[in-house]
């Protein structure tokens, strides 16, 4: 059954971000002339004088950053994910990771819904590649409170931080108790049948998947995972121990995301199964949200039949796990 | 609100700029050592931009190298950061640090990597090493003095290889529509990169640009400039202590320089962008730069 959908994480952003630079006057805002789409023109609209303009330079972007964080200013960079990872990577490890320097990389249109703009600007690789950065830390938030939770906890980390922000509006998982705690992974949903593993936007969808799960009598237990690095491995380890199958769920690539690095941990500490959903080595295309996570397994049907296939092999097994 | 030096300063008299020489001829020497010593590491970008590194550190930057981090002082960044043994060798002659460590350049933990790391050694103001970077860092550093109100200067050392990134537009865009006349590039031109261009007389390389081109460009993106030998003190001099060349604009200082400069079988031969000098080759270096070997 879906959960109620709630606001877009981009308007989250801009909102939020505007109202930490309340609190704290060392925050500014960089936009790479996507200010209207990723919403960093709430944030000019609070503070124009804190909001700058960078043009379509996202190279640069990121080293005024850098020079700006040496003044002791934390500097926001805003644009869409392919430019600030993929574009601007190498003024991201030079500039800012190597030198470790407190730039908030906050970047929109994560993952595979991006207006249907089609596979130049979705991001299907950003996690693989921001979490191998040392000294930066890696936050792919669900929703809107946990979103700002997040943001909050970019601006307390003395250091880079990675912020991958969706596009659209998503299921709501989190209620106004909830709070962020940075480093920890979070059970959203207990169950003895099959460890669900998801992170962003997509654990939504991982919850409901795991509702038409339990509707045929498979209860499925769900950890939601907003901080990717550091990564918080023991609830990990717990999570895969409760059930023995792990499945990992992201809307990202299979290779070297959260279920490359739910392999990485499990491999080491607690070797079991693992199962990785998201694309397989296949770059995304235009369509409209439902049907581009239709087609690449993302969709909560696609994700519940994926695991009743899991099971039934794990059961043609003769038992796996324990 | 202008920086004052320049408005304040008096040109440097003749035993000023002999001091100033004699401040370039051991960053050649302690450069020349260093890589020796490393057995390895970049020799003609560094020889190239002695003498501007030697006017910055010895007289025109303002900087207290027992308080490496007082928030007042201007900015240096060097860009190209391969000479960074010259760099090295400019601040230990300042006082930054003691000049036997020169010898340490490229040593496992050593504070004087390939490239400048400002993790490792304070006095750093940016960790460099991938060309086209150090101008965006800058253009933090100007905006950010001038949020703050500071009336510090960003001084920012390219090299002209370099300025074929990219991203060193992207700055150049972006300096001269925040108006940054706080922030300084001096581009060292000495015609030649790494391995270069082709086309001319069998072993010898083409520059990078046209003698007048680089200027253009920098005038073009409506930087204020000035076109200097770069081996000539009293020119160096003069032109870094008449910034900001004009209200509202960033300035360029475009060098002219030689690679190599200072030991003459190395001057203009791209072989010794990076090149470990030979026994003979070391003494006959420190012959030309009147230096005991």
């Amino acid at each position: 059954m879906p959960l109620p959908v709630g606001k877009s994480l981009r308007q989250t952003f801009g909102e939020a971000v505007a109202e930490l630079a309340n609190e704290d006057p060392r925050i500014l805002m960089l936009d790479g002339d996507l200010g209207s789409s990723t919403r960093a023109d709430l944030f000019e609209k609070a503070h124009p004088d804190r909001y700058l303009p960078m043009g379509i330079a996202e190279q640069n972007m990121l080293g005024v950053a850098a020079g700006l964080a040496t003044m002791g200013f934390i500097p926001f960079i805003s644009t869409f994910v392919v430019f600030a990872v993929a574009r601007a990577l190498d003024q991201v490890r030079v500039l800012v990771a190597q030198p470790g320097l407190p730039v908030k990389i906050t970047a929109g249109y994560s993952g595979l819904l991006t207006g249907m703009a089609g596979k130049t600007h979705q991001s299907v690789d950003d996690i693989a590649i921001m979490r191998t950065l040392p000294h930066m830390t890696v936050f792919s938030p669900a929703d809107e409170i946990e979103t700002r939770g997040v943001l909050r906890a970019a601006v307390e980390i003395d250091g880079p931080v990675y912020v991958r922000l969706a596009r659209d509006p998503g299921p709501v998982l989190f209620d106004a108790s909830y709070r962020f705690d940075a480093g920890r992974a979070v059970v959203v949903r207990e169950g003895r049948d099959v460890t669900l593993i998801g992170t962003g936007v997509q654990t939504g969808r991982v919850v409901e998947a795991a509702e038409l799960l339990a509707a045929e009598g498979i209860e499925a237990h769900v950890l939601h995972v907003p901080t990717i690095k550091p990564l918080d491995a023991a609830a990990i380890v717990a999570a895969a121990e409760r059930t023995g199958l792990v499945v990992t769920v992201e809307e990202h690539s299979v290779f070297a995301g959260l279920g490359g690095a739910v392999a990485e941990v499990l491999g080491e500490r607690r070797p079991l199964p693992v199962r990785r959903l998201g694309l397989q080595d296949v770059y995304g295309e235009s369509g409209p949200n439902e049907a581009l996570l239709e087609k690449y397994g993302l969709s909560a049907r696609r994700v519940a039949e994926a695991v009743r296939a899991f099971l039934r092999e794990r059961a043609d097994d003769g038992g796996g796990g324990e | 609100m202008q920086p004052s030096l320049a408005s304040g300063a008096t040109p440097a008299a003749a035993e000023e700029l002999a001091a100033l020489r004699e401040f370039a001829r051991r960053i050649r020497v302690e450069t020349i050592r260093a890589v020796m010593h490393a057995k390895g590491g970049h020799v003609g970008g560094p020889l190239s931009a002695a003498d501007l590194l030697a006017a910055l550190y010895s007289r025109v930057l303002r900087i207290r190298p027992a308080e490496p981090g007082w928030p007042e002082r201007d900015r240096f960044i060097l860009s190209k950061g391969h000479s960074s043994i010259a760099l090295y060798a400019a601040m230990a002659l300042r006082g930054f640090f003691p000049i036997a460590e020169l010898a340490t350049f490229d040593a496992i933990d050593s504070r004087l990597q390939g490239h400048p790391d400002m993790t490792r050694l304070p006095g750093l103001d940016m960790s460099t090493g991938s060309l086209g970077m150090g101008l965006s860092a800058g253009v933090g550093m100007a905006i950010g003095a001038k949020r703050l109100g500071r009336d510090l200067r960003v001084f920012v050392l390219l090299g002209d290889g370099e300025c074929q990134e990219g991203e060193v537009w992207e700055a150049a865009f972006i300096a001269e529509r925040y108006r940054l006349d706080n922030l300084v590039a001096v581009i060292d031109f000495n015609k030649l990169q790494q391995y270069g261009w082709p086309g001319g007389e069998p072993g010898v390389r083409l520059p990078p640009w046209r003698a007048e081109e680089l200027a253009e460009k920098w005038r073009a993106f409506g930087w204020a400039l000035a076109e200097i030998d770069g081996h000539e003190m009293a020119e160096i001099v003069g032109a870094l202590e008449r910034l900001p060349f004009e209200a509202g604009r960033p300035s360029a200082i475009v060098a002219h320089t030689v690679k190599g400069r200072g030991v003459s079988f190395m001057e203009g031969r791209f072989t010794w962008h990076t090149r470990v000098p030979t026994t003979e080759e070391f003494a006959a270096a420190m012959a030309e730069l009147g230096e005991p070997a």
